[in-house]
């Protein structure tokens, strides 16, 4: 087979594993966006009608004067990408433990599709809930200063974030014995690491060593990145710095993933 | 076919010396197959004996350790991607998407072999009114049978028109009308010309439709043939005479003058050619005196066969 035909074959079959993952999506909408949507609105209203009186006033101590959801919501837009790794590593695992991926295995199918099309479907679902969870933001009081511009780049970096995110959430479901297995593993992506960054508080409020870890992890200048675009701050490097972290988070779990799936079964 | 003496000089598959081991566990230990196109070839044997191992090494799912495997004219070391191209393969396990509908399902597969559109539409249609699966094309597959979930997996399996399939216990777990139509869509298949390779657990499964039959026992072939050939092979069926004392056993022996006895067990074991005649030969010629306590029919099965065969490797160990 010579190059050009190779290449094609792995976009149609790339082409042909989105559409099947996006008809999984579409079957399992309940299952896969009320909680991909639920739960970072449950966050956000938590953090903002409950938590936020005295966070705010603490944060506006600081020095800060926007009001504390216009803080928030960034955050819980990270954490609603962080919360797509679930329904990705799930549907990964699905398919590894089923028997589909042995007769995919057995046919002349580009290696890298199944892949593929998980996660481009993955990206395009974190796309919807996270443009949700905006819209219920933007219901309960927020008021981003963003230009069309910024936008983009907001836009830009969530598509990167959730594209890295994505790939690794892969490699995790490849890997995992279960399904429930494979839902557990991502439960660091979804809470810890968003908790241990500036997504509710500014890192410089934490303890030392916490908040070293929070300055050096990526979900920080991800998080920073999209809350200087949203209150119209300047960005400085941070957005260089997300990009930094998801390219190589995405490269990982590509290697990881493609690894594992190439090493088979049993 | 085959069978027809028509000309095939062609290998669909041909293994020398394949071995195959899971650390300590030596599953494959020296296989030698060569299968003819058109033919329709059975792996027999128990469980553990290596036979999914065999059909996972030929469609490329596993490495070997070693050996030489040539597939419809591919090596499988070198070229594995073209084997891909020509094979259709159903494993021990349901490989349906389960969220799909059967139609959906069969759509999948023609997308990924690259049917053209307009084909892959009409084949589908074919292969759901072939396999009696209309009326279940437009519900998942959760909502299936058995029967009818391993018929779709096999018609998936047909979506690329393959000249090689592989069927790996294609009927166990089924229902005794479920493995019926089963059979007859293997035998519908063969009638095609397609070369099928299928592992069985049962004799008569393998008797049904296969004309060669390889039995595999712990990792290695232990006897190879046509199905008369391998009868020929088989301890012959028996009428089972069993007595209440050692007199009738003496009087029992001394009437028919044939057959084997067991003083410790009381049994006398009286070759038995099949049918009625045979058996009231015997009765006969026992007359009314003999006391039988009692009496059954012994016919070979497959635990005969795998006794007689491995009870003395030195002599059935060929090639």
């Amino acid at each position: 087979m010579t190059a050009p035909t190779a290449l094609i074959n792995v976009a149609e079959d790339s082409v042909t594993m989105f559409g099947r993952e996006l008809m999984h999506t579409l079957r399992l909408f309940k299952l896969l966006f009320v909680g991909a949507i639920l739960v970072p609105v449950v966050m956000l209203l938590l953090f903002d009608y409950i938590l936020g009186g005295p966070i705010g006033a603490g944060l506006g101590g600081a020095g800060r004067a926007e009001p504390y959801i216009d803080f928030l919501v960034p955050g819980i837009l990270m954490m609603t990408v962080a919360a797509g790794t679930a329904a990705t590593a799930i549907n990964v695992c699905t398919d590894m433990t089923g028997g589909i991926v042995e007769r995919f295995r057995t046919m002349a199918v580009s290696r890298g599709a199944l892949l593929f099309g998980h996660v481009g479907v993955s990206v395009l679902r974190t796309f919807v809930t996270a443009a949700a969870v905006i819209g219920v933001a933007l219901l309960v009081g927020f008021r981003p200063k963003a230009s069309a511009w910024d936008w983009m780049g907001v836009v830009g970096i969530v598509v990167a974030f959730s594209f890295a995110l994505a790939w690794l959430s892969a490699a995790l479901g490849m890997v995992a014995k279960s399904v429930a297995g494979a839902n557990a593993s991502t439960l660091p992506i979804q809470f810890l690491l968003p908790f241990l960054s500036s997504t509710f508080v500014p890192a410089d409020s934490m303890p030392s060593g916490v908040r070293w870890f929070a300055l050096h992890q990526p979900f920080t200048p991800v998080v920073e990145s999209l809350r200087a675009l949203l209150t119209g701050a300047p960005v400085r490097n941070s957005a260089y710095l997300a990009l930094g972290w998801c390219a190589v988070i995405a490269l990982l779990g590509y290697v990881w993933a493609r690894v594992a799936f190439s090493r088979g079964t049993r | 076919m085959n069978a027809l003496g028509q000309l095939d000089t062609r290998t669909a598959v041909a293994v020398t010396g394949l071995r195959k081991a899971y650390g300590e566990k030596v599953v494959l230990d020296g296989v030698d197959l060569s299968i003819g196109e058109g033919d329709v070839f059975a792996l027999l044997g128990p469980n553990g004996a290596g036979k999914t191992t065999i059909v996972r090494i030929l469609s490329t799912l596993i490495p070997a350790d070693a050996g030489k495997v040539t597939v419809m004219g591919h090596d499988l070391r070198t070229n594995a991607g073209g084997i891909r191209a020509e094979i259709g393969v159903t494993g021990q396990f349901s490989a349906i998407d389960n969220l799909l509908t059967g139609e959906e399902n069969l759509i999948l597969m023609g997308r990924l072999l690259h049917v053209p559109a307009v084909e892959r539409r009409t084949r589908a249609a074919q292969l759901l009114e072939r396999f009696d699966l209309v009326e279940a094309a437009s519900h998942v597959p959760a909502t299936y049978s058995g029967g009818m979930k391993r018929r779709l997996d096999i018609a998936m399996t047909l979506m690329g028109r393959p000249r090689l399939i592989f069927l790996d216990e294609p009927t166990t777990g089924l229902d005794p009308r479920s493995r019926h139509t089963m059979w007859q869509l293997i035998r519908d298949l063969a009638a095609e010309g397609v070369t099928i390779l299928l592992t069985t657990q049962y004799l008569e499964e393998a008797d049904q439709l296969a004309n060669r039959i390889a039995m595999l026992d712990r990792g290695r072939i232990v006897a190879e043939g046509t199905p008369e050939e391998l009868k020929r092979r088989m301890p012959g069926a028996h009428i089972r005479l069993r007595f209440a004392d050692a007199a009738s056993l003496d009087a029992a022996a001394r009437a028919l003058g044939e057959g084997t006895r067991d003083d410790g067990d009381l049994v006398l074991r009286i070759p038995h050619e099949g049918g009625i005649q045979s058996l009231r030969k015997v009765l006969s010629r026992l007359g009314d005196d003999v006391a039988v306590e009692d009496l059954s029919i012994h016919t070979p099965d497959l635990d005969d066969v795998f006794f007689a065969l491995t009870a003395n490797p030195s002599k059935e160990q060929t090639r």
